[in-house]
Formats: structure tokens, sequence, C-alpha cells
């Protein structure tokens, strides 16, 4: 979203548009960027425009008959001219990081969107769910008398209207569809609308109308959609994914949520802060797999054990039958490896987080021959596309969701730049272990790198030390001014050469912690470099510096010292 | 974790860590001889105090499985406390016999979770110990399952629960899925107090959604549980008469667990300190009153409740209770609990709204609570919600006794019978007066003496002087 907020400092939609026209109005004159001084808006772009591309001056405002009879005469073959430098299907997170970082390299960029701008995350995911768990949060600081008598503060009943909560939820939500929507326009990247589908190579289809657009590069950014396990059937109001929770129509007393990920415990957080009783239904043998088990021990025991909140691993919920005719949600347990039926429960409602599945059906791939594999487009380390036969397909990239490498909003926005990088001609290749994640409940946890067993894993094939360092949130003064000091950091790191593995944290404000661990992954930074950089005090990011400094690495720093600045 | 971490270091491995630490708090808190020794070679591996305030322990995982050798000083079995998960070891060299909690179960500081014999021999013979039903059901009462539904658990193999849970018919959940009160459907939240009260979920019939245990419904089990407790001198009379015939004599017969309930409630009033205020009250006016209106249907019983509840309302403190140990809590309504022996135990129906109904209708739901008691078909509101107590033993002829606090609630009254007494009249002649000693059982953190002395003062006036109970 950090660009998103960038961008509302730039100058209005308007202005942007008429300074765009101008541009290709003189590319058709003149190769020299006169017009740079006349806008001043992104000139690198511009500049690029005018002077590079000679393509540019083909609008997509010309007859669209041509268009089509183009397409026709050229099918399967590339077309020799371009609509658009990058056309990208999906205007969600990751797509819409593609398209402002393609337009910023001076690309004449469209984008293809058959639903709502801001695809999952900003409509049905990361973004309305941060507003009910800001909700969460504060009701949980507001009912936890304990926690607020140590602090001085005495506070009444607190309360909650379920649809101011809701509506909070949605107006965030189409904000931030706006501010997305806005900033694109304001750009100049054209937002297409309808579904986008491939017709070959370089070619999309717009919707089930006759449009069809070319691009020299095409990425695909399709996204996902709630994975719905077969037995279980989505009523949309008992047995509902997170497309209905996030509206929040109504707050079971007791509601299962079934898969304990990232998506089930953030529901968890904000429906037992809303009163109501949780049973998770978990099919690996614990809770939260995916974290590290140290941080997942100690999250159960913060974000579990104390709250309204039961669990019943190492079961499949085998079917689910919403409540209909005065009978609850019945959600029935088999045991997740002897398939022998185990227990049935009995709920007001059933939350389904088991996961997303990718949204890449109808987007006609099988006209370039790529195959996907439980419906993700098959990728390389550059997310180009690769076609059946193991070839990669020329000029078309697939980022976020859709590709399954990492299903996170944001890494799919790198994914996206990275392509956008490659494209305009500087290889770049993304190390998802720089990317961070996180979780939002209350505590945070967050994540960046490999977890501890992995990173010993590694260790042990590739013959080098992993050690463990860990601090703890009450060794902090902010956290415990914030009378917070429930959580952990640990650095998993080599002690050889000072290389930072793995770094997670489960405490107050973890997910905004992250960002030093994984900026200074994605830039290599030694921890005997890192642990000299100073933090404000006394801040929550001391709980990092304290992590670095407790590392033992036994090389010396790296970095000279630089020229003294007198001050 | 969170005890371990007050230093920003920590050892990178925590397992070593727990191990020195266990191994230095077990280890003091344990001689080496254990006092569960049955046969000297044959021992008792315990669930270990891990912290101060651990009650109570789950089993993590077991290192080590039956049959394998162990040296002193090894990890035998990881065990979660309340604050983190340390390695508990063995102090002495052997065999693991047998294990009686399973990973995953839950036991008590100080309860056997496992058996050590010292040679493969014996092995058999403590398998057979560990199998008998005495530990069975020390394991399994201590060990709830911690996610399954409790029922289908105890249902598998621990007979003696299944037993209990067979004497106790009186409630079974009404759920549908509970396939005729098998199963029990509880909400998380009702789960995690039944087993922080310790309160069998079988016995709780449901008010939730289609019957479900909720909250409330354990809070409200739990209270009457406590309320059920008050005077175990009424219970032992009945009791006592009812075993001259017929229990088998020089047995041992183990606690129902409505018994096992009140048990637990009798140690748990340990915790309150509570202090006693006697009065005698002259009943001449009480007697010709009810004499006069038991035509009518009413009861002593009502004539009482009545009385003290309109006493009570001049004295809200004396129906006050101290929850927490910080507060007091003013009930709302003054609900009048009233001790009834039954058959196995003892109940205390509830007059709900006693100051505010009359005496009448305070007499047909009376007889309403008792017949309902006696079917053992009391709903959980009409047991549990009583803010004071009456017990009453002066119908078996007893003049004065003395009755236990319940838990959760603030005063408790036992009444005598009414006798008729010699006493010197205020004009210096000698009469003949019928006279009751009432005797209040109250919790002095919330009822001081002067707060009992004037509720008594008033519930004599009242009694003295009738009028007011008819209205």
């Amino acid at each position: 979203m950090q660009s998103t907020l960038s961008l509302s400092f730039s100058p209005s939609s308007s202005a942007a548009a008429v300074s765009r026209s101008h541009t290709t109005r003189f590319s058709l004159n003149t190769s020299t960027p006169l017009n740079l001084r006349f806008c001043g808006l992104r000139p690198q772009a511009l500049a690029f425009n005018a002077s590079g591309n000679h393509r540019s001056s083909k609008l997509p405002s010309r007859p669209r008959s041509q268009a089509i009879s183009a397409a026709l005469s050229a099918n399967g073959s590339p077309p020799k001219f371009f609509d658009y430098d990058l056309l990208i299907i999906g205007a969600g997170v990751g797509g819409h990081g593609a398209a402002l970082h393609a337009v910023e390299k001076g690309l004449k960029t469209a984008i293809v969107e058959g639903d709502v701008v801001g695809g999952t995350c900003v409509n049905r995911g990361c973004v309305p769910s941060k507003a009910l768990l800001a909700v969460a949060g504060r009701m949980r600081e507001l009912q936890n008398d304990h926690h607020l008598k140590s602090l001085g503060l005495q506070v009444s009943a607190a309360g909650y209207d379920r649809q101011g909560v809701a509506d909070h939820a949605i107006n965030l939500a189409s904000k931030i569809r706006n501010n997305l929507t806005n900033s694109m326009k304001a750009l100049g990247v054209d937002i297409l609308t309808g579904f986008g589908k491939i017709l070959g190579p370089q070619k999309v289809q717009i919707g089930s109308s006759d449009k069809i657009v070319t691009a020299k590069d095409i990425i695909i950014a399709t996204g996902s959609v709630p994975f719905v396990p077969k037995g279980i059937e989505i009523d949309g109001k008992t047995v509902i994914t997170s497309d209905h929770a996030l509206k929040l129509e109504f707050v079971p007393d007791w509601i299962a949520i079934v898969g304990s990920g990232y998506i089930g415990l953030e529901f968890s957080d904000v429906y037992t802060a809303l009163g109501s009783e949780v049973t998770f239904v978990e099919a690996l043998d614990q809770l939260m797999p995916g974290f590290d088990p140290e941080i997942g021990k100690l999250a159960q025991r913060v974000l579990i054990n104390p709250r309204n909140i039961d669990y019943q691993t190492g079961v499949f919920a085998s079917k689910i039958t919403p409540a209909r005719d005065g009978k609850p949600v019945r959600i029935e347990l088999i045991d997740a490896k002897t398939k022998e039926p185990k227990d049935t429960l009995e709920v007001d409602a059933a939350l389904i987080a088991t996961g997303r599945a990718p949204f890449t059906q109808g987007l006609g791939l099988e006209n370039i021959d790529v195959v996907t594999q439980r419906g993700f487009v098959p990728v390389d380390e550059r997310m180009r596309v690769i076609d059946s036969n193991g070839k990669l397909v020329p000029h078309l990239y697939c980022i976020g969701d859709a590709n399954g490498k990492m299903m996170l909003a944001h890494a799919a926005s790198a994914q996206g730049i990275s392509v956008v990088e490659q494209v305009t001609g500087r290889d770049h290749i993304l190390n998802h272990l720089s990317v961070p994640a996180a979780c939002f409940t209350h505590p945070e946890i967050s994540m960046v790198g490999l977890t501890e067993p992995q990173a010993r894993e590694k260790g042990e094939k590739e013959g080098f030390e992993v050690s463990v360092a860990k601090t703890s949130f009450k060794a902090n003064t902010k956290a415990l001014a914030e009378n917070e000091g429930e959580g952990l950091a640990k650095l998993i790191y080599r002690p050889d050469n000072g290389e930072i593995l793995g770094v997670h944290i489960f405490g107050l404000h973890a997910a905004d912690l992250i960002h030093e661990a994984s900026n200074a992954i994605a830039l290599g930074t030694r921890i005997q470099d890192i642990k000299l950089a100073v933090h404000a005090h006394p801040t929550l990011s001391e709980v990092l510096d304290e992590l670095f400094k407790s590392a033992k690495v036994k090389a010396h720093a790296s970095i000279p010292v630089s020229e003294p600045v007198a001050v | 974790m969170a005890h371990l971490l007050h230093t920003p270091f920590i050892p990178s491995s925590s397992s070593s860590a727990a191990l020195r630490r266990s191994s230095a708090s077990s280890g003091t808190r344990r001689p080496p001889v254990s006092p569960g020794v049955v046969r000297a070679k044959i021992r008792e591996i315990f669930m270990p105090a891990l912290s101060s305030t651990m009650t109570e322990g789950k089993i993590v995982s077991w290192v080590k499985s039956e049959g394998d050798k162990l040296s002193k000083g090894e990890s035998v079995v990881v065990v979660e406390s309340d604050k983190a998960d340390m390695d508990v070891e063995t102090f002495y060299d052997g065999y693991l016999a047998a294990i009686m909690v399973d990973e995953g179960g839950v036991a008590a500081v100080g309860a056997p979770i496992a058996l050590l014999a010292e040679n493969e021999d014996e092995i058999e013979q403590a398998k057979s110990k560990a199998q008998s039903p005495s530990s069975a059901s020390s394991s399994a009462s201590s060990s709830p399952a911690p996610a399954a539904a409790p029922a289908v658990e105890a249902q598998s193999d621990k007979a003696p629960v299944k037993a209990a849970a067979a004497a106790a018919p009186a409630v079974a959940s009404t759920h549908p899925a509970s396939e005729g009160g098998k199963r029990v459907v509880a909400s998380p939240y009702a789960k995690k107090l039944a087993k922080e009260l310790k309160v069998e979920l079988g016995r709780i019939v449901g008010t939730g959604p289609l019957g479900r245990i909720v909250a409330k419904d354990v809070e409200a089990f739990a209270a009457s549980g406590a309320a059920a407790a008050a005077a175990p001198a009424a219970a032992a009379a009945p009791a006592a008469a009812k075993s001259g015939s017929g229990v088998e004599l020089g047995s041992v017969v183990p606690f129902t667990t409505m018994q096992s309930a009140v048990s637990r409630n009798m140690v748990e009033s340990l915790g309150v300190p509570t202090f006693r205020v006697g009065y005698t009250i002259t009943t001449d006016a009480l007697d010709a009153l009810y004499k006069k209106i038991k035509s009518k249907g009413v009861t002593m019983t009502a004539l009482l409740a009545k009385a003290t509840a309109l006493a009570l309302v001049k004295h809200p403190v004396v129906n006050s209770s101290c929850r927490d140990g910080n507060s007091f809590t003013y009930n709302s309504s003054i609900n009048i609990a009233v001790a009834v022996a039954t058959e196995g135990g003892l109940i205390t129906p509830v007059l709900q709204d006693a100051d505010k109904v009359d005496v009448y209708t305070l007499s047909r739901k009376w007889k309403e609570l008792v017949d309902k008691a006696r079917a053992k078909q009391l709903q959980p509101h009409e047991y549990s919600t009583g803010t004071f107590t009456l017990s009453n033993l002066g119908m078996f002829g007893v003049d004065r006794f003395d009755a236990i606090l319940p838990p959760g609630t603030g005063a408790i009254m036992a009444v005598g019978s009414s006798q008729p007494t010699v006493v010197a009249t205020k004009d210096g002649r000698i009469g003949m007066k019928n006279q009751m000693q009432v005797n209040v059982t109250a919790d002095h953190r919330v009822i001081y003496g002067a707060d009992l002395a004037q509720f008594l003062q008033t519930l004599s006036q009242i009694i003295e002087d009738p009028k007011d109970l008819t209205f």
C-alpha cells in the first residue's frame, strides 16, 4: 500500500492525463523530450515514451475493426505492432505494483480487470481484514480490565455495533480501491474492463466483447479465490469463506474455523474479540503449521489457549452442511490419516480458511499450450511462463497467487516489479526469502526467510553452522511502557559469515518490525554490519537491535568506517 | 516460555535450559524415595511441579516409550506447564514399564504419569498395576481429553467414570447430536470453564441453542455444586440412615460425581475466612401465623425464606458475595436457596426473588421445586442461582448446628428447631415461649460481625412480628 500512499502527492489525475496526451502527440513529431518541463510528472517515463518507443503512437482508440482483422490475419504469429508495451491481466495488488513500475520505466501499460480494481487484497483480503482486526485490537484492549488497571485506566463496559464495524471494513476497502484506481489513472495506465483471455502470443481478448488488444509483454496476475475442499457446501451465511466473513454480516456465538493458517488465525482474533467462541479444525497435527515451531508454540499460548478457542488437530472436515430448518451447521470430521470418522461438530457457523486456489480458469492458457498445475500457472524463477513442453513462453509472465510461489499481495507486487525490470532490459530475480510475511493478530506475528528447522536442514545439506539468537519483548522499554511485554524475536543466522537466514517475531507491532530484517536479507547486509547501525531509544525497533547485537558472529564488520561527518 | 525470557540472552537450545531447570526444581521437590512405591522396585513417575503456579501439566510427548531402558538423568517425557515446555528426567535407572497418561493428556501435579520398573521381569507386573482400577480412574479423572468430546473419551475404557456417569442419570444433555447423552455438545468456552471449575460436562444440562452447553450453564452448575455442598450435616443425616440398610459393610465405595463435587466444594470452602453469629428468635407469633395459613398451602420453609428475604432487603451486604477477593458483588435479586436432602446427596432449590413473591406463591413454587428435586429434574437455574442459603435441620429436632458456607455465596443460615423454652420475660416473670436458634455462617471478607448482628436483629423482629410476611 506504500505505493498508493506516496501517489497521493502526485499531481491530480486530470493534469496527468493531459500531460500524457501531450506526450503522445509530441512523439509523433519529434524525438526530443520537449515536454519534460511542461508536465513535470515522471520525466524519465515520458522521455522514454517519446524518444525510444515508436509504437506508442498507436492508441487503443484506433478503429476496432482494424484490430480484429489484424488479429485474425495474424493468428498464431505475433503481431508486429502492439497496442501496449505491457498488458497486465488482473488489477490486484500484484498488477498494480507492476503497472506503476512499468509506467516509471516508460512502458505504455494497460491493465485488464474483470471484477473490481484492487483484487482480493483490497476488496476481500488484507485490507478489509485489517479494518476488522483494528476493531478487534481495540476491543481486546478495552475488555482487558487487568491490563487497563495496570495502566491506571478505568473504562466502563466496552461494546460494539456490528454494522458499524462492518461499515468500517467496507469503507476502508472502497477508499483503498479508489486510491488504487486513481493512482493508475493518474499515471496514464489504461484500465480495460472485462475478463482477459489470452488468444495467442501477445494477444488478449477483453471480456466477451470482440475487443482484442496486443501487447509486447503480458503479465498474468489473476490472483486466487478461497479454496473450498469438496464436501463443503458454502451458503454464504452460515458456511462461509473469508469473502463473506469480511462483510461481517453476523457474529455467531460459536464458529468453527477450518484451517489455522494466517487467514484462520486472523479471523479467530476478530471473532473472539467480538465475543464468539471458536473451534479450529486443522488437518495437520499441530495448529499454525508453517510458522516457526517455537513462534507457533508461543503464539498458541497467547493467541489460542487463553481465549475462548478450542481445536481439533489431525482431522479433515469431510462434510459441512449449512444451518437450515432450525438445525445447526454440521461438520463431519474424519481422521486425517486413517480417514475414519472421528467426530461431528454442530456449530452456528463455519469459516472455511483452508487456503486459496488460483483463479486461472478461462484465461485461454490452452491457446498458448500452457497446462496449469492444480490451477497454478507454471513459471520459472523469473516468473516466465512455462508451457506443456517445459519451454518458456516468450513475452508471457505470471505473478502473484496465480503462480503460487508465495501467495502474498506484496510478493505479487514484488514479482511484478521484477518482471518489469526484466522486460525493460535489466535482469532481475526476486529473492523470495527476503519477502516478509505477517499475521495481524494481537499481538502480531511476522517472519522473513527460513524457519529454524528449514535453516538447520539447509545448513546440514550445505555444510554450514546455524545459530539462533532470541530476545524477549520483556526486555524492551517501549513494549513495557505499553504493558505489552509478551513476545519473542528470533534470529536464525550463520555464525561464520553473519548471514541472516531468517527472522521471526511475535509481539507488539511485529509486522512493522520485520522490515529491518527483510531489507537486510534483500540487500545482503550481514549481522556484523547492521549491528552497528543505531536505533532510536526507546522504540520497539530495539528488539531487532538487541537481536542483532546478541548474535555471535565470527566475521568482523565489512563496511569501512565512512568519512566522519561533523555535527 | 514467558518466564524463561526475562533476559534477552537465552541459551540457543531451549531444551538444555529446560533440562537444567527441571532437574533443579523437581530434584529439590521430591525426595529420592517416592511415597507411591508399592513394590520396592516399581516406582511411579509423577507429574512434576515445573513452576510455582503450576497445578497440572500436559504431556506434550513421551521421549521414551514403554519397555525402553532408562538411565538416571535421562529425559523421559516433555511436559507443558502453564508457562513452558520442559523435559522431565528420571532419577532412577530402570525400564519405562507403563505409561499412564498418554500424550496430550493432562495430569495434576503429583499424580503418577508412568511406572518405572527396575528390571525387565517387573514390566508386566507394573503394567497390570497401571491398569488396576484405582490408578486408571485417577488418571482418567485428571486427564480429560483436551480437544475431543470428553464423553467419547470417557466411554472408551474408563469403567469407573462410566459407572459414575451412569449413577447420575439426572441430567443428560438433550442436544439432538448427543446421541442419547453419549456425546456432549459444549461450546469451547464452556469446555474450558468446565475444566477450570472441574465440572463434568456430561452432567450439565445445556441451555444454549439446541441444548448446547454454554459457559453460563457450566458456571451455574459449578455454583450449584457449591450450593449443594452447603450443609453437609444435612446430607449426612439421611445418607447415614440410608446406609444402614443398603451398604455392604467393610467396603470402600467411591464417590459419585455429585459426592465428588460436594467433597471438592467442602475443601474449597476452607479457603474462605468465615465466622458465625447465632441468635435466638421467639417464634410464637410465627407459629400462630403458620397455623392460621397452613390450610392455604403455606409451608414453614416458605415463611422462613420470606422472612429471611425481607430481612435481606434491609441488609444488602448480607446478600452479597466475594467472587475475586477484591470486591463486593451485590446481587440484584434475593434468591433464597434451601438445602434439600436427596438420595445420595443434597441439592439447593432456589426460591427466586423471595422478597417480591408473596408467600402463597412461594409455597407453591417450593412444593414444585421439591418434587422436581426428588425426580432429579431441576434445571440449572432452579438450583444454582441462590444468593443466600437456608439449611433447616430443625425438622429433625436439631436445636442448633453449624453450616459450611457454599463457595461463591456470602452467607448461609442454619435453622434449628423451634422448641418450647422457659424464659424470663422483661416484666420479671417466668414464661414459656417457643424459641428457635439460628446460626449464620458468613464470609468475613464482605460481611462483618455488625452486619450479621443487624441482619439477625431485623430477622428476629420480622419473625416475632410476622404480619409483613403475608403482605
